[in-house]
């Protein structure tokens, strides 16, 4: 009898989290506001990224134009775009990772008029989650790039 | 059943083969230890008291024999037998055991000694016994200053360890790793240090900034890592007597990954610019930067062949992270890594002829080993989170790390060391002071 509740009150648990995930990850990326931190003022702070991905999202393309356009307007500040990964994969691996998402946001910021000088990258790796969890939607808040003042 | 059947037969002939004395093979997975007994080393009172004023140990002669049983235990392939059942005295036992006692309390070996103070030193002799065969099988004594004692307990294992099973022992020998406290999301990470068996920890950085991945020098007295001091994560050179630290080469970004070379003269490490990385070498003599891959990919946790002649690296250059091989030099790359899955932070074993690595498949993290030519692969355990292996120095058994999953708050993460035989058996969890990761072990400190 006991097994039985148990049972009932797991596959509960496991039907009410495929929603909510549903709701905030698409393809893998998270599409969620919880953790978004902002540059200025409606310029989001931060992309998310797929499993093992450094691709740019069209959302995340949207971000960092905004990005871009608060950047032009503010030519005394610069920036450093923060790279992160999750926890599940090798700590060396996701340092390189974390750089090489950087590097994606950076590049789009630099086709968008922003020059090289003012943006410079920092890999965190796994190092810096935003949400402790270990479950798919933690990690896909931890997927990121940070874009944050250096002056 | 055949390994009892085995025993019984070594039983039968060993009066007769004087030579055959005990053996043990470590090539297999040994779940039968070998029951043997470590009596106390037998001590006199004078020198007892000098021991009890310098080291503030009541009895150093029973604490260095709990060194040895604790070392012989933990190393799986032992099994010392509790010291209540013992029926002789450690000072006669040391002289001349009498051998019907200690087979009777079935111990196949038997290790006995003396402990003395002598000219303000530590001077410890020991002899390991074959309790069937009724003979000696090593006799030996040494001289140091008092303090080392606790290395003279690990100094004895590693002399019984190679006497019985014919390889160099691990035990003599110190962990590097990062000490780790405070939220999942502001970890505070440390470099410690401390012995095999978790004593004498010690801090080496303040927690002020993020450290990673520490690794010894072939002697064992320099450690290179990442540090994010100023926030420029960067390849330190650190000398753990003097503590003097520095800056590995001048690169404009991040440099990550160390270790050294076979010989200590050269540091290999990432160097990740403009979203790729590869893998450089710098000349701690002449200074000189060597590029050594160069590939739109990530090349990372780079590691030398043991004879220095080849590296083992990560690479993603298929579109998923697998292990390659290559000259030292950077020709001849050959991905060798071709099972399900992904394959990180390969390390050549100090024997020369495996390789270990860290595999992730289908949501579980795997410790692993294959042939350097990626045949042969055997996962040795299964995890929600490990990696990063290193091996001991005889090339045996390799620690690493695991975490646990958070719960649904978020809460519950834990960080701890563990090690587990080549053969896949005996994992034991290693104590340490605080929660900890990115192990690597040292050389033998005494050969």
């Amino acid at each position: 009898m006991l097994v039985l509740a148990t049972c009932l009150v797991l596959t509960a648990c496991a039907s009410k989290k495929v929603e909510t995930l549903s709701g905030q990850i698409q393809g893998d990326v998270y599409t969620g506001t919880d953790t978004v931190e902002y540059l200025a003022d409606g310029v989001k702070d931060r992309v998310f990224f797929a499993t093992n991905e450094s691709i740019l999202t069209t959302a995340s393309r949207e971000t960092l134009r905004a990005q871009a356009a608060w950047l032009r307007k503010n030519s005394s500040i610069n920036v450093v775009v923060e790279g992160h990964a999750d926890e599940r994969g090798t700590r060396e691996y996701n340092l390189a990772l974390g750089e090489r998402r950087a590097n994606a946001a950076k590049d789009y910021l630099m086709t968008y008029g922003i020059s090289s000088d003012r943006i410079s990258v920092l890999s965190y790796g796994k190092e810096r989650p935003v949400d402790s969890g270990s479950n798919p939607l933690a990690w896909s808040k931890n997927r990121r790039s940070v874009t944050v003042k250096a002056n | 059943m055949i390994k009892k059947l085995f025993y019984l037969v070594l039983f039968i002939f060993l009066p007769i083969k004087v030579f055959a004395l005990i053996e043990i093979d470590i090539t297999r997975g040994n779940l039968d230890p070998l029951p043997l007994a470590v009596s106390p080393l037998s001590i006199d009172d004078l020198s007892k008291k000098e021991f009890k004023n310098i080291v503030k140990i009541e009895n150093i002669g029973s604490e260095i024999s709990n060194i040895v049983e604790n070392n012989l235990r933990t190393s799986g392939l032992f099994n010392p037998l509790s010291k209540d059942a013992f029926l002789q005295a450690p000072d006669i036992a040391n002289l001349k055991p009498r051998f019907e006692d200690w087979r009777l309390i079935k111990a196949q070996a038997l290790i006995t000694g003396k402990v003395s103070y002598i000219n303000e030193k530590l001077r410890v002799e020991f002899r390991l016994w074959d309790v069937l065969a009724a003979k000696e099988m090593m006799a030996l004594a040494f001289t140091t200053v008092p303090s080392n004692w606790r290395r003279v307990g690990h100094i004895i294992t590693d002399k019984i360890y190679e006497r019985l099973t014919g390889e160099k022992g691990y035990f003599d020998t110190r962990i590097i790793y990062v000490a780790e406290e405070g939220p999942k999301t502001k970890r505070i990470k440390k470099l410690a240090i401390m012995d095999q068996d978790g004593f004498n920890n010690k801090f080496l950085t303040l927690g002020n900034e993020l450290v990673l991945t520490p690794r010894f020098n072939p002697t064992s007295q320099m450690v290179t890592y990442l540090s994010y001091f100023k926030n420029l994560p960067r390849v330190y050179l650190l000398d753990i007597e003097t503590g003097t630290q520095e800056v590995v080469g001048d690169f404009p970004g991040m440099t990550f990954a160390p270790r050294f070379s076979p010989n200590g003269k050269k540091i290999i490490m990432s160097f990740a610019k403009d979203g790729k990385s590869d893998i450089y070498t710098m000349d701690l003599e002449n200074r000189i930067v060597e590029r050594i891959t160069n590939h739109p990919s990530i090349d990372t946790s780079p590691s030398y062949s043991p004879d220095g002649k080849y590296i083992c690296f990560n690479s993603d250059r298929s579109g998923y992270q697998q292990i390659y091989v290559m000259n030292s030099d950077g020709t001849n790359v050959k991905r060798i890594s071709f099972g399900k899955g992904l394959y990180g932070t390969p390390v050549w074993s100090p024997r020369g002829d495996l390789i270990a690595f860290t595999k992730l498949h289908k949501g579980k993290f795997y410790i692993g080993v294959m042939r350097v030519d990626g045949s042969g692969e055997r996962l040795l355990t299964e995890n929600f989170y490990q990696e990063a292996p290193s091996w001991s120095p005889n090339g045996r058994v390799l620690i690493f790390y695991r975490e646990t999953k958070t719960n649904a708050k978020g809460e519950g993460f834990s960080a701890k060391l563990w090690s587990i035989d080549l053969t896949g058996y005996n994992e034991r969890l290693v104590e340490t002071a605080t929660d900890a990761s990115d192990p690597s072990w040292s050389s033998l400190l005494s050969n």
